[in-house]
């Protein structure tokens, strides 16, 4: 890209190009909002704004454009697309902590949504009711008031980092497949923990979980209603919520950016490639180990601190290791230790599973009543167990296998790693 | 604390921990034997052991409703249970091996350990989708045979099923021919030499690649007798029963040593006792605080501290670490 002078007049071409394909498809999600097809191809044009020979600049204005203006306005005409890209955002930012564990450190954690629950309970206990049942004496206190979320965004991701070197301590000195089943076993630790602490202490409500959780004050509503604006809580907080997820967003993705560029980062890709040599280059396995560890922790935490307020109710069935396993099909897809990787990664993977597979359910519904025959056969037989919306587990299955075998380094792999691959070092293989 | 009682439950507890421990015993073995051969954790065999307990029901549902079940003696019908399990179970690790690991033998430890967390997920949904389309249900109960409910009785307190019985001397005898056939056998000795260095024994004649799927056969094979055992004492069985035991038997198969063969044996018995204690003492001790649902916990607590002061587990040799 660097290497040629922009041609004035192509540049305005791909501008132009850019611009209309945003409008074109943002109408069509207008125009057809059941379409998941329209809203694929809205997000497509992210990706070609990521890829399109723009300056970076232009490409950040077009991103703030799409996901700062467009979004929301779909959105807000649309609940359930607000719902699916906040969905999204979360997801983004879950995999993004854990690109930092798995794809820069190696370490393969297996029970990344624990530190998720923690966040989430942090923030549920003391914004809701069930902290009286702790401390029965401080009636007034708790639930905590609204503004509490923001001083407990900071403290849920203290708490999450804190578990995460709690648990790294130990077992950070493990080799690679060891460590994967001591984090496994403690994912499943922290939910059996969740499941069954209603007694002796009554902590986290056990199965039933916890509600009503606060959510954030809406401290602009005032200046809304001064500007104009008369819009129901009921249709703010999916906004407010989409804003906090993206904001949450963008911040990760700029620590992303600048650890992996940091000393930091080179070490943990050191220790990634081999332990031995990177030791023997100085640098501190299991303080760098750590800090992987409690980096991507901290991400997890914050996420369900404001997961947990947005959902007002949580229980331990949020936080299963199919979840952790989702998290990092989302990171093997999009290639490991890759940023823009595990953004698409948790995007497709979210979509797949939120829409692409429940429409296809929709559709064999559809086609089941409709009782059309196809090659002698009816389809109104079709057994109604036939439902792909209940087969994630297939789904991730299949996308785990699938990149390990054919592409290991994922639909975006790693920039260092896109180096590796095109010319491939004697003596690579391993 | 009431001493009378826990003394009074104590023989009870170690016959539930005897089943429980023989069950991870068999699992371990299969855990074991790959780690032997390839360090590769096969996190997909718990599933293996789970589709063994599933060939296990829809046998004996079969046999069920063409009214042969009460016909045939309920002795030889687990027999063939068992052998159908094992021979469904070993073929189909077999095929695991073939698809999913043998392309990235030579990639870096994580890679096949991702493929086989896939082949776990993908495994559990293509029995559940298997069995909902064929019975409509996916969570099945083993049919009852009134024999293996009998109960013995020694003294007051004290008394066990026969199928306890069975799966305890059903496992033994497995063990036993496992160990005869790892130790005594030309395949045994070349099982140990892929183990002990693949390049070597490659040069000495051994066809690796066989060995492999040969050793992926009978882990296999044992996870699935595991899982009809596990079926026939505990009764019922779904697509993720094997989730939970697969992990407790690796944690057996750790705490043993992994790669050791005699290690996973004796590291399933221990941990079955451990938690068949932990599950009657716990609330008792604790006065009723903690009760049976933190056995898992328990479990993976021992996990975690084997790990750390003894990594190589009770019986096991120094792995070396691959630079």
């Amino acid at each position: 890209m660097s290497g040629r002078e922009p041609v004035t007049g192509r540049a305005a071409i791909t501008h132009a190009a850019v611009l209309v394909l945003i409008a074109a498809s943002a109408t069509l999600v207008y125009a057809l909002p059941r379409s998941i097809l329209a809203f694929m191809s809205f997000q497509a044009s992210l990706v070609v704004v990521y890829y399109a020979r723009l300056p970076a600049r232009a490409k950040l204005g077009y991103g703030a454009l799409i996901l700062g203006l467009v979004m929301p306005f779909l959105g807000s005409h649309n609940a359930y697309y607000m719902e699916v890209a906040i969905q999204v955002g979360i997801f983004v930012a879950l995999a993004l902590g854990l690109n930092i564990v798995v794809g820069l450190a190696g370490l393969l954690d297996l029970g990344y949504v624990a530190f998720y629950a923690v966040g989430a309970y942090t923030w549920a206990v003391f914004g809701s009711p069930q902290a009286l049942k702790l401390f029965p004496t401080a009636t007034g206190l708790f639930p905590l008031d609204g503004w509490w979320f923001f001083p407990f965004l900071a403290l849920g991701l203290a708490v999450a980092a804190a578990a995460g070197v709690l648990l790294g301590l130990p077992v950070l000195r493990l080799r690679g497949d060891y460590l994967a089943i001591v984090t496994l076993g403690f994912g499943e630790v922290i939910r059996v923990l969740a499941n069954n602490l209603d007694k002796p202490w009554n902590v986290t409500n056990g199965p039933k979980g916890i509600t009503p959780i606060q959510r954030p004050p809406l401290f602009f509503e005032p200046a809304l209603r001064v500007l104009g604006f008369e819009v129901s809580p009921f249709a703010l907080y999916p906004l407010y919520f989409y804003f906090l997820v993206l904001a949450v967003v963008a911040v990760v993705i700029v620590a992303n950016r600048r650890l992996e560029r940091s000393h930091i980062g080179r070490a943990w890709e050191a220790i990634r490639e081999d332990e031995l040599a990177a030791q023997a280059m100085g640098v501190p396995l299991v303080r760098m180990k750590l800090l992987a560890f409690a980096t991507g922790a901290s991400f997890a935490g914050i996420m369900g601190v404001i997961f947990s307020a947005k959902q007002l109710f949580i229980n331990p069935e949020s936080f299963t290791f199919l979840e952790s396993i989702g998290v990092l099909a989302m990171v093997i897809l999009g290639g490991m230790g890759s940023i823009p990787g595990a953004i698409i990664g948790a995007s497709v993977v979210t979509i797949l599973n939120l829409q692409v597979l429940k429409g296809l359910s929709l559709w064999l519904n559809e086609l089941r009543n409709a009782g059309i025959t196809i090659l002698g056969y009816n389809l109104a037989n079709l057994p109604s167990q036939f439902e792909p919306a209940k087969y994630e587990r297939m789904v991730f299955g299949i996308i785990l296998i699938l990149m390990m075998i054919y592409r290991p380094a994922g639909i975006i792999p790693a920039r260092r790693r896109r180096i590796e691959t095109a010319a491939p070092p004697e003596g690579a293989a391993r | 604390m009431d001493w009378q009682l826990v003394l009074a439950i104590l023989p009870q507890v170690v016959i539930d921990g005897l089943v429980l421990g023989f069950m991870y015993a068999l699992i371990a073995l299969g855990y074991t034997m790959v780690y032997g051969v390839l360090e590769l954790i096969n996190f997909a065999h718990s599933e293996i052991f789970m589709v063994g307990g599933f060939v296990g029901v829809e046998i004996l549902l079969s046999l069920q409703s063409h009214g042969w079940l009460g016909r045939i003696n309920p002795f030889v019908a687990l027999i063939l249970i068992v052998l159908a399990g094992m021979v469904v179970a070993g073929l189909l690790a077999v095929a695991v091996e073939r698809i999913a690991y043998r392309p990235l033998r030579s990639a870096p430890r994580l890679i096949p350990l991702i493929s086989a967390i896939g082949v776990s997920f993908f495994l559990q949904d293509a029995v559940r989708l298997t069995e909902s389309l064929w019975r409509n249900a996916f969570y099945l109960t083993y049919p009852s045979f009134a024999v293996l409910n009998r109960r013995i009785e020694l003294g007051q307190s004290i008394d066990f099923s026969v199928k306890s019985i069975v799966v305890i001397a059903a496992s033994l005898a497995m063990l036993v021919a496992l160990q005869f056939l790892v130790k005594r056998t030309r395949l045994g000795r070349a099982i140990r030499a892929v183990a002990e260095d693949q390049p070597t024994a490659s040069l000495m004649g051994v066809n690796v690649n066989r060995i492999i799927a040969l050793t992926f056969l009978i882990g296999g094979a044992m996870g699935g007798a595991a899982g009809v055992l596990f079926g026939v004492q505990y009764n019922t069985i779904n697509p993720f029963t094997g989730f939970i035991p697969g992990i407790k038997a690796f944690t057996a198969a750790v705490l043993g040593g992994i790669g050791n063969i005699p290690g996973a044996m004796v590291g399933g018995l221990v941990l079955g006792l451990l938690e068949a204690f932990a599950a009657s003492y716990l609330s008792l001790f604790t006065g009723g605080a903690f009760g049976a649902e933190y056995k898992d916990i328990f479990a993976f607590s021992i996990l975690i501290l084997i790990l750390i002061f003894r990594p190589r587990g009770l019986l096991g040799e120094v792995v070396r670490e691959r630079a």
